[in-house]
């Protein structure tokens, strides 16, 4: 065995049994990520049958009219699963809209059936104005209790009693989730997202710690014994990779006891995926150590970044979610690909084929930073 | 071995950090670097260790000139820093297998170092404990320990002593002296006086980065300007009328007051003290407290320098 061999595999093994030894900072970076991510995964799981409980928007309504139509309207918005109705005076529906307590509130004209059955049948006379107050903060409230309201309204409205035909949606719509995997697991979204987070954070801890090192005087010993900068700085690449992937496979084996999150892909693919990450997470840090002079503006400037990195990756919220352009925008990112790669190897269920773009733009982030790093990596002792 | 720093220069930006020193370290003789606080003891140290370049000058072991990274002749080096640097959670024997590690240290032959130089430091018995549980001079004889496991010929100590109780110097003293009788070659930086006094076989003593002498202790106290120093202490301080006349009695070198504390510089001081107390009394002055003492490093540096070590 070489003596540079054996310099490595010293320098690896000192980070990890430093990991290994402070009980309370592993406990913490293992548990961080499962107890938010399990948070998250209970918050985005699906509503209805196996998921959370449906939470009823609150949506008032106010009958100006008081015709046998907006009575059987209000009669079948109060049998929908989704709504939960209180029939208000206009002025006390704003109100309570205004305060928040209200998502919306649908107002009823005087004459809305007469108005409202003429213009459907085609006898003339303007359409009625249903007044819909939302709330601003809200936008998504929007679109849903009109689409609901135009739904509730139109199968009242072509029943027989108001307009003599018979079917009132010729259709039905038949959910169907599409995933190659099981079925739709949120937490594997949050543990992936979070697990990218907080791994990345160890990552800055790993970069703080050098420049640490660098100030308390270990540093100085290592460089006095005869190892190049190759070994220093890949021994500690080395060292903060094997920590990333034990953090990350402990996260994983809890999210499959306690959140049945299953790599219902490639196990390979997930295995790439997550070692080209842990890579990006010890190159992420080496690049801080080397950019970084002092250890709290470094470690300010580093937090900073990594939140705005996991936040455009979709880790905090699915990217799909995000504006077009913004998304095409988080390609860019490192945090997206890992997100997507170990959403696409556990619940998207997809083949090893799939982990091979994230894998490989995620080495390629981790080689660029590695560049930096070297690059910009002072030797010299002053 | 031989150490040889030849015509070492480095500058940090604008400021120059050492000019132009050279000296040699012997095999077997402790070689002390003396100066204050940022004389360029620190880098002078780091370009010996082959840990910064220097501009200009180099640094040879014997005939080998000393490079960075992973140059072989590092090999022939240990480095114990002024900063303690150990791996505080770990228990000093791991922090001894880390460090053999680092020069390829491994089965019998580290298990065999460890257990010389925790016996050489007398930490064999606190070999399991963390660095963190020591006293203070226990960490300083762990720093030194890992710096000896690969048995360098050429021993750096960067202020080994710093921060440490009489009793546990004496025992890094002792320690040290050991290394070089087996035939080391050690160099030992300090601004303390007290230690090159008591350590070193040959002084170097730095000021702004330049070597302003470099001599045995013998030599540097035979370039003293004075042999001896009296200090009187008196309720009130002599005038100036006083001051001149004892100024101007055979013998005496260099009068200076200091509050209500009188220092007469005198090269025979049985001749010049018994004259000093009697014109003082003479002028009504009582002496309170008289001490006297050899001229030391102190009163070298000072006659190079124009400043005391402890005022720097």
């Amino acid at each position: 065995m070489s003596a540079t061999f054996t310099a490595f595999r010293a320098l690896v093994r000192k980070d990890i049994q430093l990991f290994l030894r402070d009980r309370r900072a592993m406990v913490i970076s293992v548990l961080t990520p499962i107890v938010v991510a399990a948070f998250f995964g209970f918050l985005f799981a699906p509503t209805g049958s196996g998921g959370n409980p449906v939470s009823r928007m609150k949506v008032g309504i106010t009958d100006l009219d008081h015709s046998a139509l907006t009575k059987a309207v209000l009669e079948s918005l109060n049998q929908d699963a989704a709504l939960d109705i209180q029939e208000l005076p206009e002025d006390q529906a704003l109100q309570l809209v205004r305060s928040g307590k209200l998502r919306a509130a649908i107002v009823f004209p005087a004459d809305f059936e007469a108005a409202a059955t003429g213009a459907l049948v085609g006898t003339g006379g303007p359409m009625p104005d249903v007044k819909l107050l939302y709330d601003p903060s809200q936008s998504m409230i929007r679109p849903m209790v009109a689409g609901l309201l135009s739904q509730h309204v139109m199968q009242r409205l072509s029943r027989p009693a108001f307009i003599g035909t018979a079917k009132p949606i010729p259709f039905n719509v038949d959910n169907v989730a599409v995933t190659s995997g099981p079925r739709y697991n949120s937490y594997a979204h949050s543990f992936a997202g979070m697990s990218i987070q907080f791994i990345l954070f160890m990552g800055i801890d790993a970069g703080i710690a050098l420049l640490l090192m660098r100030q308390e005087g270990m540093w100085r010993r290592l460089r006095a014994a005869p190892l190049s900068g190759a070994v220093l700085l890949g021994s500690r690449v080395a060292g903060t990779t094997l920590i990333a992937v034990m953090i990350l496979a402990v996260v994983y084996l809890v999210a499959r006891v306690a959140f049945d999150v299953r790599i219902a892909g490639s196990v390979p693919g997930f295995a790439m995926v997550a070692c080209a990450f842990a890579l990006l997470a010890a190159t992420t840090g080496l690049m801080i150590a080397s950019l970084g002079r002092s250890v709290g503006a470094t470690r300010g400037v580093a937090m900073f970044s990594v939140l705005i990195l996991v936040m455009l990756g979709g880790a905090w919220v699915p990217s799909f979610l995000f504006p077009e352009w913004l998304q095409h925008v988080t390609e860019f990112t490192p945090t997206r690909w890992a997100v997507d790669g170990l959403d696409a190897m556990t619940w998207r269920g997809l083949p090893l084929q799939s982990a091979y773009a994230p894998t490989a733009i995620l080495v390629g982030w981790s080689a660029l930073f590695a560049l930096i790093a070297v690059w910009r990596f002072n030797w010299e002792d002053n | 071995m031989h150490l040889i720093a030849d015509r070492l220069h480095k500058k940090f930006g604008a400021i120059t950090a050492v000019a132009d020193v050279s000296f040699t370290a012997e095999p077997g003789k402790i070689l002390g670097l003396l100066g204050p606080n940022g004389a360029g003891k620190s880098t002078t140290i780091s370009m010996l260790a082959g840990l910064t370049t220097p501009h200009s000058g180099k640094v040879q072991i014997d005939s080998a000139t000393l490079g960075t990274g992973a140059h072989p002749t590092k090999r022939k080096l240990g480095l114990v820093t002024q900063e303690i640097a150990l791996l505080e959670e770990l228990p000093a024997r791991m922090n001894l297998e880390f460090f053999g590690g680092l020069y390829g240290l491994t089965g019998a032959a580290l298990r065999a170092r460890i257990a010389a130089v925790l016996e050489l430091t007398s930490l064999s018995d606190r070999a399991r404990d963390p660095p963190n549980t020591f006293s203070g001079g226990m960490r300083r004889r762990l720093n030194i320990a890992c710096a000896l496991l690969h048995e360098p010929q050429i021993l750096l100590l960067d202020e080994p002593t710093v921060g440490v109780d009489p009793q546990s110097r004496n025992a890094i003293f002792e320690t040290i002296e050991v290394l070089a009788g087996q035939g080391r070659t050690v160099v030992y930086t300090t601004h303390y006086m007290e230690e090159v006094e008591r350590l070193c076989d040959r002084i170097v003593i730095v000021d702004h980065g330049r070597v302003l002498a470099n001599d045995s202790l013998s030599g540097l106290l035979a370039s003293a300007p004075v042999g001896n120093k009296l200090t009187l202490k008196y309720d009130v301080a002599p005038d100036a009328a006083a001051l001149a006349e004892i100024r101007n009695l055979p013998g005496v070198v260099q009068v200076d007051l200091s509050g209500t504390e009188v220092s007469v510089s005198a090269n025979d001081l049985g001749t010049a003290a018994p004259r000093v107390l009697e014109r003082l009394a003479a002028r009504g002055f009582s002496c309170q407290e008289l001490t006297s003492r050899r001229a030391n490093l102190e009163d070298v540096f000072l006659a190079l320098t124009g400043r005391t070590l402890r005022d720097t």
